[in-house]
């Protein structure tokens, strides 16, 4: 009796986590098509064009505030942790280096990323997964409107552009906060710090990191809109699509953000 | 006319519709009865294409709307109106907007038009007065007129409607009643109503259909049911608590 239960449980311990792969598979399945059916629908932005800006505006304008202060003190993070040490040995002159590097290759995409998905992704999800529960994609639906040109497609363009932009702003910010540190820690002139970061500027490190930005963009909106357009169970299932988009969209940066870099950076381009 | 052949439906385990046949003419308003999750809203959601049936078969004049593409379905769809329990407006459009989606959406007509036909609906359904106001800003009774007002802006032949009734005051259920025979009435369409509320049933149905454990139990006029001799029927319409019904 006490083997046969053991059995039951361990073969439920599997069929629950192969339930939750299948799940998993599906779900990324729905959300690549997700996305591509909205790219499809992407030739009919200039007629939804108030949306997006509307959707530009919320993901953009109203997280500058947060994305002010998260790049200028992650700046002067960065700046005061490397520049002390590396004043130590007199190299304090490499800090407008690795600022401009740092934030160009990586940290611009990676804050901006990370604000934008607690803050638009977020929403998204909440907001479609409400519309969701309460009937209101069936209504769409049933007037014939494709949800995924009257909701998803503006977002996922919003974020597209957005993100970028957002990021290009980090970068300034960012780069910003380490000349704060370096004039009133390391003690060099703003002069000397911005002529080394305009030196040190690579065309190759600002693609990649817009390049970056974009696809953390589209990974964000379409985490966000796929889990919105799936949930269920009124607002208990409201409050999942939220968490689980935020999450997903945190290791999906995560993890593409390095295949991007090891694209660019690991020797294969 | 609307045809159900032995529709069966089943969501994980749980048998939602069993063998359901159900044939509704043109212009008749069709009443189904039930308790809460007997399928009553999946007949409907069965109607507008919401999901395939596991066996059996949904035509819409004639037309399969169970094995419709996304194109014939819209298509159908464009014959049906859907008042949902909710309203299911949409938050961020204020109640003109609501009404006018679906025409603008599918650029029909011009504005001027487009403004003469909301204007049309909403004074049919006494929403004038509201007609900039937000979802947010109107009340349960009023978001169900606007639902109804967006779903009769493109003159549907066919209305759905689920529970139009419910959670609302007695004089606001009889002015939605009033509203549903108008619509027979004035539009001539045909109406399927999903309902709790027995006094809403008699004053609108031309016909009854009570549904119980995803089965059509009895169907017939509004006077055939109030004199059936069925156990569960009775039981049923009388609101009474023994009785065959597992409560």
């Amino acid at each position: 009796m006490e083997n046969i239960a053991k059995e039951k449980s361990i073969y439920s311990f599997f069929h629950s986590i192969g339930q939750k792969m299948l799940y998993q598979i599906w779900f990324s399945g729905f959300t690549i098509v997700l996305f591509f059916k909205a790219l499809l629908q992407m030739r009919f932005a200039f007629a939804k064009r108030r949306e997006i800006v509307k959707q530009m505006y919320v993901s953009g304008i109203k997280s500058m505030l947060v994305c002010s202060i998260v790049a200028l003190f992650g700046g002067m993070i960065l700046s005061l942790h490397t520049g002390v040490e590396l004043k130590r040995w007199g190299q304090q002159d490499v800090v407008p280096t690795l600022m401009i590097n740092v934030m160009n290759k990586e940290m611009g995409a990676f804050l901006t990323g990370i604000i934008l998905t607690a803050f638009s992704g977020a929403a998204m999800a909440a907001e479609l997964a409400t519309m969701k529960v309460s009937e209101e994609i069936d209504a769409l639906e049933m007037m014939s409107i494709n949800p995924v040109r009257f909701l998803v497609m503006p977002r996922i363009v919003a974020l597209m552009i957005m993100l970028p932009t957002l990021s290009i702003y980090t970068v300034i910010l960012g780069v910003f906060g380490g000349a704060l540190i370096s004039y009133f820690q390391l003690g060099l002139t703003f002069e000397d710090y911005y002529h080394r970061v305009y030196e040190s500027i690579w065309l190759k490190d600002m693609y990649v990191g817009l390049l970056k930005s974009l696809v953390f963009g589209i990974i964000i909106s379409s985490i966000s809109c796929a889990n919105g357009l799936i949930a269920e169970n009124g607002a208990e299932g409201v409050g999942r699509a939220t968490r689980i988009s935020v999450v997903s969209s945190y290791l999906m940066i995560l993890i593409v953000g390095y295949f991007i870099t090891a694209l660019f950076y690991g020797g294969f381009l | 006319m609307i045809e159900l052949h032995n529709i069966c439906k089943r969501f994980g385990s749980k048998i939602v519709l069993d063998d359901v046949s159900l044939k509704i003419e043109d212009g008749e308003t069709f009443v189904i009865i039930g308790q809460s999750g007997v399928g009553k809203t999946t007949i409907l959601r069965a109607i507008a294409g919401f999901f395939n049936p596991d066996s059996g078969e949904v035509l819409i004049d004639g037309i399969h709307m169970d094995r419709a593409t996304s194109r014939v379905k819209a298509n159908l769809r464009e014959k049906m109106g859907f008042l949902f329990q909710s309203g299911a407006l949409i938050n961020w459009l204020s109640v003109r907007e609501n009404v006018a989606l679906p025409l603008v959406e599918h650029r029909i007509g011009t504005k001027e038009e487009i403004d003469r036909i909301v204007d049309e609906k909403l004074e049919l359904l006494q929403l004038t007065d509201a007609a900039e106001k937000m979802p947010s800003d109107i009340s349960g009774g009023m978001k169900k007129r606007v639902g109804l007002a967006r779903a009769i802006v493109r003159n549907p032949r066919i209305i759905l409607y689920d529970e139009p009734t419910s959670g609302l005051d007695p004089v606001m259920s009889a002015k939605i009643d009033e509203l549903i025979i108008k619509m027979k009435n004035e539009l001539k369409v045909t109406s399927i109503v999903v309902t709790h509320d027995m006094e809403s049933a008699y004053r609108i149905a031309d016909r009854i259909a009570m549904i119980y454990k995803g089965s059509v139990l009895q169907c017939g006029t509004p006077e055939e049911i109030k004199n059936t001799t069925n156990p569960f029927v009775r039981q049923f319409i009388e609101g009474r608590l023994h009785g065959p019904i597992e409560v």
